[in-house]
């Protein structure tokens, strides 16, 4: 049996280009970039590089390029930094309500630190109102984080409006792009971005390894301390074997972003048709004119997330939910809750499937007329 | 050996070593092995600390030394209707009631099954001291050759459909065979203390636990002649034949629980282990099942335990009209407690069990008893 792999929104495997570009990083360049001998200038000449073309990707400049170990460090610092950083502004904070764990749980724990933390809800469409931001803003408020594209739902939220909402507001803005990264068109200056997360394994890229983009201007507190690296911003000796593997996948994205983003479209219309196909019942989350077409997530009524994922695994289909199954406790996806209610059968009977660059129309197609078998099977 | 690699055995494993040594034969003998662990009780404290989080962790790391795919599944909210209710119901009507009998009843080999059989299980494995045998097409369930550790006592409201669909790898081996197994394979529960108790209460203090749900009410204990002898806690807090936490001096023999009155709330006490109104001749028994019913007469011998690791004792059983058994024992019996189960037995089958509804004596139910 073939196992198809339909969960490239968790994380996705290494391009080969990728694997080759690092693989002689490992024996060839082992030197500390901040050492002041050749073998420390041979990784820091790598690891500059890397900046360069990571800036080059969201057209910013190689000094607001922070290393992190990824999405989640990055969110981190980009949400605590700025709040410590600008205490003397204001002590108000805005998010999502559907944000990813990495921040919510991060503003949270800011509530605790004595923080005002306001979450915006969302609409049946799975985004949020740029209304309800405006009406949120005050003169405390020194940031606003707002997810670029969900990763539950794949629904791209109005980062242009909020930025440009912001432009004569104190309050930086950041955006977790973890999940448009590599698909969309990004232009942190021209939209008025000023923080940006983005992670290597969501885009074939190694693990381990990610970056917060942070304007110049950006007043930011590092959460560690320790060495000079990244300015001081991010101590610690640096990943050079991953940024190498990192500036090697965001070549690849930028390169194909366009195709992908249309061969993905094919994918989830024939996995779409194949489903209606075969006679099943379901309901697309999230409006579908408004998202990236790497995610589906679709609810299966009649059925719950445990029984489905179970099966979907033992048919060799790898996908996920939003709800956190652990030990057994199934929490309802709070992202699908934001949308439809706590209590909405959707919340427990959604499946997120998400493509990738392994797959075709032949694993997709096969992938669909599995999951349609076994929806038919607990749904009869 | 390929018909076994075709054949899918969903086992029930707890975390515990008795379930992962039953997934680790089963794999030994080429089966197409998916280890489940079951979530029927939220104990998450302030900390957001579970034992099920602890229990999941052994599971994990077990089917990753036996190389088998491992999934949870959650059954609270059946729990809680099934069997907590069922559980607080009969405390509160003055039984003691068997939460294990009723949870693998309706949970373990209901909901567990009927979610083993939707992922494609041909069969359901558990680590319980039990054994299916199949008989010229007839499937009886028989007690586990370790006649300390036999659950049957348990299992007695399974039916033949179910045992058909069920494995119990452990059945035949005695409990110290199964900890060397595990020691043997280096599996990570093989020095895992065995649980104890209830499984929702664990190892919390029992009145403690049962008055976050029922309150107490304390009240006179009493002789059943009427003399006071003290306080008690709440009825609930105690079973028939009970001698701990009475808490009543003086001379003479210890004294002993001998029944309870509801309605008054008063806790029946009577002095010495063998004090003749702890004694009865036969009892009446409810929501009785027969595994294999065509095999049972309307009047017929066998043995029956009226509580877990009793030794058997000779019974004559009555089957009446509204399916409900008169058992009738063979030689008095002390402290039969209203609420648990009674499983009968001929040899090593088990032919099936009821609750114990009433307590009778010379053809008079004992009302004292409750």
């Amino acid at each position: 049996m073939e196992h198809i792999y339909l969960d490239h929104a968790a994380t996705t495997p290494m391009d080969k280009r990728v694997v080759d570009a690092m693989y002689p990083i490992f024996n060839e360049v082992f030197g500390n970039p901040s050492s002041v001998h050749s073998f420390g200038r041979k990784a820091r000449q790598l690891l500059d590089e890397s900046r360069r073309v990571l800036a080059n990707s969201i057209h910013a400049n190689e000094k607001e390029i922070i290393f992190t170990s990824g999405g989640t460090e990055a969110d981190n610092l980009a949400i605590i930094g700025t709040a410590n950083a600008n205490k003397d502004k204001g002590n108000h904070i805005i998010t999502t309500i559907q944000e990813h764990h990495a921040t919510l749980h991060t503003a949270e724990y800011l509530e605790k630190e004595g923080f005002e933390v306001t979450y915006l809800p969302v609409t049946e469409d799975g985004v949020i109102r740029v209304e309800d931001l405006k009406a949120a803003l005050t003169d405390q408020t020194i940031l606003v984080s707002v997810m670029y594209v969900n990763n539950e739902t794949g629904v791209i939220q109005p980062i242009e409006e909020v930025a440009s909402l912001l432009r004569d507001h104190q309050a930086y803005f950041h955006t977790d792009a973890v999940q448009a990264y590599g698909l969309l068109d990004i232009d942190v200056k021209e939209m008025g971005i000023d923080l940006l997360t983005v992670s290597a394994h969501k885009i074939n890229g190694p693990k381990g390894i990610g970056f917060l983009y942070a304007g110049e201007d950006v007043k930011l507190q590092s959460l560690q301390y320790g060495g000079e690296q990244e300015r001081k911003r991010r101590p610690g000796t640096e990943n050079v074997v991953g940024a190498v593997g990192f500036q090697k996948a965001v070549e690849l994205a930028m390169e194909n972003r366009v195709s992908r983003r249309q061969e993905y479209h094919q994918f989830k219309d024939l996995f779409l048709s194949v489903l209606k196909e075969e006679g099943i019942t379901f309901d697309l989350n999230g409006r579908q004119e408004n998202t990236v077409p790497a995610i589906v997530n679709i609810s299966f009524p009649g059925t719950n997330v445990e029984t489905l994922l179970t099966n979907f695994d033992l048919a060799g289909i790898a996908a996920s939910s939003g709800s956190a199954c652990t030990a057994g406790s199934v929490e309802p996806s709070h992202v699908l809750s934001a949308i439809y209610g706590e209590n909405n059968e959707c919340t427990t009977n959604s499946i997120r499937f998400s493509f990738g660059i392994f797959n075709t129309k032949e694993n997709v197609t096969e992938a669909a007329s599995r999951v349609a078998t076994i929806i038919k099977r607990l749904t009869k | 050996m390929s018909d076994n690699q075709n054949t899918r055995v969903v086992v029930g494993m707890s975390g515990g070593v008795d379930s992962s040594v039953a997934a680790l034969l089963l794999k030994e003998q080429g089966y197409d092995v998916v280890g489940i662990f079951m979530k029927n009780w939220d104990d998450t404290d302030e900390f957001g600390v579970c034992t099920a989080t602890e229990d999941f962790d052994d599971v994990v790391r077990v089917c990753n030394q036996l190389d088998i795919p491992y999934y949870a599944v959650n059954f609270e909210k059946q729990y809680w209707d099934k069997v907590f209710t069922y559980f607080l119901d009969e405390y509160k009507a003055g039984r003691t009631p068997n939460p294990d009998v009723m949870c693998n009843k309706e949970i373990k080999f209901k909901a567990f099954l009927d979610h083993a059989l939707s992922l494609g299980a041909d069969y359901l494995a558990t680590g319980h001291y039990a054994q299916v045998r199949e008989n010229n097409g007839k499937y009886e369930m028989l007690r586990g050759v370790d006649d300390n550790k036999d659950q049957t006592y348990f299992l007695n409201q399974l039916s033949e459909d179910v045992l058909q669909k069920v494995m119990f790898p452990l059945g035949h081996l005695p409990k110290s065979k199964v900890r060397e197994i595990a020691k043997d394979y280096g599996l990570v529960t093989a020095t895992k203390k065995d649980s104890t108790g209830i499984c929702f209460i664990g190892e919390r203090n029992f009145k403690e636990f049962l008055s976050e749900y029922l309150p107490a009410q304390p009240g006179e204990m009493q002789t059943l002649d009427g003399i006071v002898k003290g306080k008690h806690d709440g009825l609930m807090y105690y079973t028939i034949g009970q001698r701990q936490g009475l808490g009543i001096g003086g001379a003479g023999d210890p004294w002993f629980v001998v029944g309870k009155n509801l309605k008054e709330n008063i806790l029946y006490v009577e002095q010495g282990y063998h004090n003749e109104k702890l004694y009865s001749d036969s009892l009446l028994a409810t929501d009785v099942n027969w595994i294999n019913p065509d095999d049972i007469e309307r009047t017929f011998s066998c043995t029956a335990k009226f509580r877990y690791r009793q030794e058997d004792c000779g019974v004559t059983v009555h089957v009446l009209e509204d399916g409900n058994v008169k058992v009738v024992f063979d030689e008095k019996q002390r402290a039969i407690t209203p609420g648990q189960a009674v499983v009968f037995y001929n040899g090593d089958v088990c032919l099936g069990g009821g609750t114990i509804d009433e307590v009778i004596k010379n053809e008079i139910a004992l009302d004292y008893v409750g």
